[in-house]
């Protein structure tokens, strides 16, 4: 029995195929301004007996088709949960939400803290960054390690931080020092989220943005506990979603 | 929305008939899309639904027509303003609109964009000429509640030249009594002024008694919420506090408790609109005014059920009732002031009544999970919400702060549903 979890968020659709327990399959598709479309292919090219939607485009599924949804905070406790059996308490930084779930025993979701409205602190966040800064994602973590602290920038609005960072460019601040202040602004927003549900160990950094190891670095020396990170942790909302539809009736 | 036309009577009212257009058939299809399409609807709501699609018809023309016979109309903003003065010297007590996102732009000529929806919404429904009710109304009773409406009166009496504002006290001491008291027969010499009616012993009895029936058929409907399945739905049963803002007393009295008739042989059946067993939700915080229903819809919609508001527009309304027995007028100023002071508004220092309130409310309506809703820039809301949560230990416990807009609906879905899951 093949069972499939597909996790809509705004930036990309990951998609995991689970047989007998175990992952058989990963995909990850731009989000596009088609994700239905997107998630048809998806369901064409891995077919499964049973399928499970997440993330903040589910609804778009359960209104075409039968599939059943969950919150990608559900989806989350779960796979990060089947990576880290002892998982505690799980951040997740995805490109426009922020969240940091805690977990009662036995991994049921006990709080959760989620930005409400704007991308300030979120993936979104540091992809407009590095692109002021003219880095690619994938290196802002490591150019920015290459900066010293010292920086500051103080406003979390996209909008207002950008003009932060030209200010600070045109005053002839280096870049890898700015980009280790906006890397410092997004690790404190997501630690002062953190303190509102009570941390306990062990932490893991989940979705996209944990691959970022600059910001692992800063989350645990704002904890000041070690955060695990799984080698794919973007796909630990798609690895929830195919658990719990492996588990359907 | 209804069949008759009322241009005449809106114009008259001096309304901008194009954005009073646009208004009507945003609430209308919001209304079909919310409301109508709900399962398992009771058959009495038919009455609410009527009185929503004459909202702006019906009962304005109803007002207009009392006014015409030498009645005044009293516009309110908050459950403080004592109803039976108004109604002891016969006037007509109606709230004002403040529950839509509308004339925002015109708004913010007179008071900041960090404002609070609410009071951005009564000023805007007021600047861009859609309420009927405001410019109805011979008098508009302001308060000292919060900073925000305060303040947003001054500015409020500018535009209008009618408004008149009680002194609400912050604390509940004895001197606080006093002030209140005070304040209590300064109103009801206003509305003698107002009317040139004497309010009499005789009037303030028949109040009381139209005033507390109006409470008790409220109380009842609150009462029927707890039964599971629950018998009506979080929206619909919203929508009824609602329109006791506006609707006349006496008949809305008499069609709540048709209602609650329906309910009660729904619950002895065990029929109700969600399934047994389905996650009940206490909302709990600021205000929701017509036609802010987001939260609720959001609630249902993700498969629990809303059993109660802890709000004015909601328990703080109606709790407690006016205790008729006084030999004076006297006697009933020092009861309604004493009455009035009881509700448990965050705007009060300490506020300790509160926290026990939604506490006694949350076993008492059998509810899994409290949500506590302030609107944004709603700073004692806001800020006690923290003391609230901490006092909530036995019940899962979520903090929103939104507002009118719906830029916020999908994570704010997310988040709901999040918490409805965690009840599960």
């Amino acid at each position: 029995m093949k069972a499939l979890g597909i996790d809509i968020g705004s930036r990309f659709i990951k998609a995991v195929l689970v047989e007998k327990g175990e992952v058989s399959g990963f995909r990850k598709l731009d989000t596009s301004f088609d994700p239905l479309e997107r998630c048809r292919k998806l369901l064409e090219e891995m077919p499964a007996q049973k399928v499970v939607a997440t993330g903040y485009g589910r609804h778009l599924l359960e209104v075409h088709t039968d599939i059943k949804t969950i919150t990608e905070i559900k989806a989350f406790a779960r796979g990060a949960r089947a990576m880290f059996p002892a998982c505690r308490t799980i951040i997740d930084i995805g490109g426009q939400d922020t969240k940091v779930i805690s977990l009662g025993e036995p991994g049921a979701v006990r709080k959760f803290e989620m930005n409400d409205r704007c991308a300030a602190g979120t993936g979104k966040f540091l992809e407009i960054m590095a692109r002021a800064l003219g880095y690619s994602i994938e290196d802002f973590g490591s150019e920015a390690s290459k900066g010293s602290a010292g920086l500051q920038i103080n406003s979390m609005c996209t909008v207002f931080a950008e003009s932060e960072v030209i200010s600070l460019i045109t005053k002839g601040a280096k870049r890898e020092d700015i980009a280790m202040a906006l890397h410092r602004s997004v690790s404190g927003r997501v630690l002062s989220m953190a303190q509102r549900v009570d941390m306990e160990d062990e932490i893991v950094f989940a979705g996209g943005c944990a691959k970022n190891r600059l910001l692992k670095e800063l989350l645990e020396a704002g904890t000041g506990k070690k955060v695990h990170v799984s080698q794919t942790p973007e796909i630990t909302g798609a690895l929830g979603a195919a658990l719990f539809a492996f588990e359907l009736n | 929305m209804s069949g008759k036309d009322y241009t005449k009577m809106w114009e008259g009212l001096g309304l901008n008939l194009e954005n009073h257009a646009g208004l009507l058939g945003v609430l209308s299809k919001a209304y079909t899309d919310i409301y109508l399409s709900q399962k398992n609807r009771p058959k009495a709501m038919e009455y609410f639904d009527f009185v929503i699609s004459e909202v702006h018809g019906l009962r304005i023309e109803e007002i207009v027509n009392a006014k015409e016979a030498g009645r005044k109309v009293v516009g309110t903003f908050c459950v403080y303003v004592p109803e039976e003065i108004v109604l002891a010297a016969n006037g007509v007590c109606i709230g004002l609109c403040a529950g839509a996102e509308v004339g925002s732009s015109e708004a913010e000529k007179f008071i900041p964009r960090n404002t609070c929806a609410l009071i951005k919404a009564f000023m805007g429904f007021k600047l861009s000429g859609l309420c009927p009710y405001v410019e109805s109304s011979d008098l508009i009773v302001g308060e000292t509640t919060c900073d925000g409406k305060k303040k947003a009166y001054e500015s409020f009496n500018d535009i209008t030249g009618k408004v008149y504002v009680m002194e609400i006290p912050h604390m509940k001491t004895a001197e606080d009594r006093k002030l209140w008291l005070s304040e209590v027969r300064r109103f009801k010499a206003k509305m003698e002024e107002l009317t040139g009616n004497k309010i009499t012993l005789e009037g303030l009895k028949k109040a009381a008694s139209i005033v507390n029936a109006k409470r008790k058929a409220l109380q009842r409907l609150s009462r029927l919420r707890a039964a599971d399945p629950a018998p009506i739905s979080g929206l619909d049963a919203l929508l009824v506090n609602q329109v006791s803002f506006y609707d006349d007393p006496v008949r809305f009295t008499e069609m709540t408790s048709k209602l609650c008739d329906e309910l009660e042989q729904r619950v002895s059946q065990g029929t109700g609109v969600a399934a047994k067993g389905a996650p009940r939700i206490l909302v709990s915080g600021s205000p929701m005014a017509i036609p802010n229903w987001k939260l609720h819809a959001i609630i249902e919609g993700s498969g629990a059920v809303a059993v109660g508001e802890e709000s004015c527009i909601g328990e703080r309304n109606h709790r407690d009732l006016l205790d008729e027995n006084f030999g004076s007028v006297d006697e009933a100023m020092e009861k309604l002031a004493s009455r009035y002071l009881g509700i448990d508004c965050a705007c009060f220092t300490p506020n300790d009544e509160r926290l026990g309130n939604i506490k006694a409310l949350t076993k008492n309506l059998h509810a899994n999970g409290v949500i506590h809703y302030s609107l944004q820039f709603c700073t004692p809301y806001m800020m006690e919400a923290y003391r609230v949560e901490k006092a909530i230990t036995e019940t899962p416990f979520m903090r929103i702060e939104t507002d009118y807009s719906m830029e916020d609906f999908g994570q704010l879905k997310t988040r709901v549903e999040a918490f409805i899951e965690m009840l599960k």
